[in-house]
């Protein structure tokens, strides 16, 4: 069937003079793009089950392979792409609905790319974080609004339960189950190791992890995986999963042949069943249901722990943010629309949600216009890439980020996007246990922690260049902000001014 | 025997934290998520309970002397809920074990993502008739609709929906019942009967009901065709 053929994306590139045939790329690659010809010390690849994940590229001894984007193009044009013409082609041999992973790829606008930080010229000096204290250490949760004291004049010092961070980053939630064991295991120990924490998802606390709950925090979402009593008291927060950014309103689904061995039993579900998260709360049809879940979890750990509502930016967020900060949520986690994703349906995460940036900036003002901006704290996700963006992100009026992809990035993921297969080559995203044990725990967690000590430091940096010591003062602060080449109408959502004014 | 008049929740709870064993609370009167995450504790409650009763539970009973509303059993994980009147909607959501007996009817979505883990498989028994979208999403466990004493249809509209696991038998026909096309109905044959029968006599204990009598009837058993429905859904990108 001819008309089903579809040229391989990418091509494999070995270069013969430095090949040794030692079959390191044949052992390496789960794809099983290369193999020996039968018998001889002949390699060959097959490009068309390449995904260009680099792992042989980066273990040829010899260097002898790159992987290059095939220049066999469909005969595109403006509108009928090469990618809109071969996803045509897929769904016609298939019927299948379009499933993709990793964040949104469309080249819609990056916010952050747009927005420049300030810095102190003059007046109102620059500090120099290597001889100055600088304050990157956050707490989330409610704020009281007022200082009260009791009888005797004493000051009444029980605060609402609060997450103290080291610094306003925070790993966002990726499921046991959608990334590995060793990738868990390397962003507790991590999160442990800097004073921040980690997100279990929606899959459940493996019982090897439950050590790490001081820098946990445990994932209630529809389907309820996981979800009992030791689970929600092992964690330090329980975050309720309304929404995702790469996939706003659709629900979760783990294939049958994932739920094996210990994802099974971390899910509590018995194995093969397909783990099925709806898309809905069947319970949360309004904010007061909402408050009913928060109250729940509320009352079944005493009051002890802040509850974290996590919803995916979307058209009316400001309106939804307001509800829930009402809801007596402690902390509202807003996903943007260019979160990743270990699967989901390529139109919806191509085509849903709305940039985090914008989301963020309507969310802080709304709630600063209602006067409850200090009932709640605002961690951001949906694509920080870098210190820079958890400083815009927290001059915009963030309390904290989370990011997900940047880790992943950090344990290894090359970003080949296709994470839905299972056979992540880096051992992330698969529970091959082949596979996985290519990701090396200790290596993940340290490499997680020289990240993130980086990005400390560059925070430190872009703050002291401010003039500003502390990331309290930063927050909402977003004189320290102007935008490049936008509109009036993204100005005023984002609430900054045009660099020059 | 604490009278929980004009008390909020929190104070409820706080009472039944302090409890050990036994405690039998009166003048209940909505006050949500008694029990909340409790275990090993004997817990009477005369009066109404609020939504959330004994959500997360994870062991112990709860008895309700009359009705309860939304939300009963939430994502419970062992443990007895006995409710003598009828419950309101959702009960039973994502239950991973434990038992929850209702003497009346129940709302909608009662069963809704049930589920079941190694030797866990919660049971759900309905002594009336049940509302819509019973069972939606059942991933394992058992749903028991006996529709004793009443003349409705055993469930309304649109039974197992999504249902991948587990299984539910309707003390009915059910002719006038239209079920999804990815689960079978049929009669319960002598080895349904024979676990019904085992499922049934602690029900029919707690409530004082004649289990042979109960038995006496058409039973139909739904279970699904497939643990994996969406399997053939998708192509990668």
């Amino acid at each position: 069937m001819g008309v089903e053929y579809l040229y391989p994306e990418f091509e494999v590139i070995r270069n013969e003079s430095r090949c040794i045939a030692c079959g390191v790329c044949v052992r390496q690659c789960a794809n099983e793009v290369h193999a020996f010809l039968g018998g001889t010390q002949t390699i060959l690849s097959d490009d068309a089950k390449c995904v260009n994940c680099q792992r042989c590229v980066s273990l040829c001894p010899t260097h002898a392979l790159k992987i290059v984007k095939s220049d066999c193009r469909l005969r595109e044009n403006a509108n009928w792409d090469n990618d809109t013409i071969r996803e045509i082609y897929k769904q016609a041999n298939s019927g299948g609905v379009l499933l993709s992973s990793m964040g949104n790829p469309k080249p819609l606008p990056v916010y952050w790319d747009k927005i420049l930080i300030n810095a102190s010229q003059v007046t109102n000096p620059p500090i120099d974080p290597l001889r100055e204290p600088m304050e990157t250490r956050v707490f989330l949760g409610k704020r009281p609004q007022k200082a009260e004291r009791d009888a005797d004049g004493k000051l009444c010092c029980s605060l609402p339960p609060m997450l103290e961070l080291s610094m306003p980053v925070l790993f966002s939630a990726m499921s046991y189950g959608s990334i590995s064991y060793n990738a868990h295991a390397s962003l507790a120990r991590a999160a442990k190791a800097l004073g921040i924490y980690y997100n279990t998802g929606e899959g459940g606390l493996h019982e090897d992890f439950y050590v790490y709950g001081d820098n946990t925090i445990v994932q209630v979402a529809s389907g309820r995986f996981g979800v009992h009593e030791n689970y929600l008291e092992a964690a330090k927060a329980i975050e309720i999963k309304m929404g995702q950014g790469a996939k706003p309103g659709i629900g979760g689904h783990l294939p049958g042949a994932k739920i094996v061995g210990d994802v099974s039993r971390t899910r509590m579900i018995p194995e093969g069943s397909d783990a099925i998260s709806p898309a809905p709360h069947h319970d949360i049809y309004s904010i007061e249901d909402l408050r009913q879940l928060v109250y729940s979890l509320k009352e079944a750990t005493n009051y002890k722990k802040p509850i974290i509502v996590k919803v995916a930016a979307v058209h009316n967020i400001a309106a939804i943010a307001s509800g829930i900060a009402r809801s007596g949520a402690d902390i509202i986690a807003i996903d943007g629309f260019r979160g990743g994703t270990g699967a989901a349906p390529t139109r919806i995460r191509d085509n849903v949600g709305i940039p985090i940036e914008l989301a963020l900036a309507a969310v802080d003002q709304r709630l600063r216009d209602e006067g409850i901006r200090n009932d709640v704290s605002l961690i951001v996700g949906g694509s920080v890439r870098s210190a820079s963006d958890v400083v815009k992100a927290i001059a915009l009026g963030a309390d904290a980020c989370y990011i997900a992809t940047a880790a992943l990035l950090a344990l290894g993921c090359h970003l080949c996007r296709t994470c839905q297969t299972g056979k992540c080559n880096w051992g992330i995203a698969t529970q091959n246990p082949e596979l996985v044990r290519r990701l090396n725990p200790d290596v993940g967690s340290e490499r997680l922690i020289r990240l993130m000590t980086a990005w400390r430091h560059e925070i430190k940096e872009l703050m002291g260049g401010m003039g500003i010591n502390s990331v309290e003062a930063l927050r909402g602060n977003r004189l320290m902000l102007r935008g490049i080449g936008l509109t009036e109408k993204e100005l005023e959502i984002l609430g900054i001014a045009h660099a020059g004014e | 025997m604490p009278d929980v008049r004009g008390l909020d929740h929190r104070a409820v709870n706080a009472i039944l934290r302090e409890t050990e064993g036994g405690c039998t609370l009166t003048g209940c009167c909505g006050q949500r998520f008694i029990g909340a995450g409790m275990s090993g504790k004997n817990i009477c409650i005369q009066g109404i309970p609020g939504n959330a009763l004994g959500a997360y539970l994870n062991g112990g009973t709860i008895t309700v002397a009359g009705n309860a509303q939304d939300a009963v059993g939430d994502t419970m994980n062992a443990g007895r809920i006995i409710v003598h009147g009828s419950i309101g909607d959702a009960a039973g959501y994502a239950m991973r074990g434990g038992e929850i007996f209702v003497r009346g009817s129940a709302g909608y979505r009662a069963g809704i993502h049930m589920k079941a883990y190694r030797e866990k498989s919660p049971l759900l028994v309905i002594g009336g008739t049940a509302g819509s979208f019973l069972g939606e999403y059942q991933a394992g466990g058992t749903i028991i609709v006996l529709g004793l004493e009443s003349d409705r249809k055993i469930v309304s509209f649109f039974p197992c929906t999504g249902m991948h696991g587990g299984k539910m038998y309707l003390r009915s026909s059910c002719t006038d019942i239209t079920f999804p096309s990815q689960v079978t109905a049929r009669a319960a044959d002598e080895t349904d009967l024979r676990q019904l029968r085992v499922h049934l006599s602690g029900y029919c204990d707690v409530f004082g009901l004649d289990l042979n009598a109960v038995l006496d009837a058409p039973f139909t058993v739904v279970t699904p065709d497939s643990a994996n429905p969406y399997k053939q859904m998708y192509i990668m990108n």
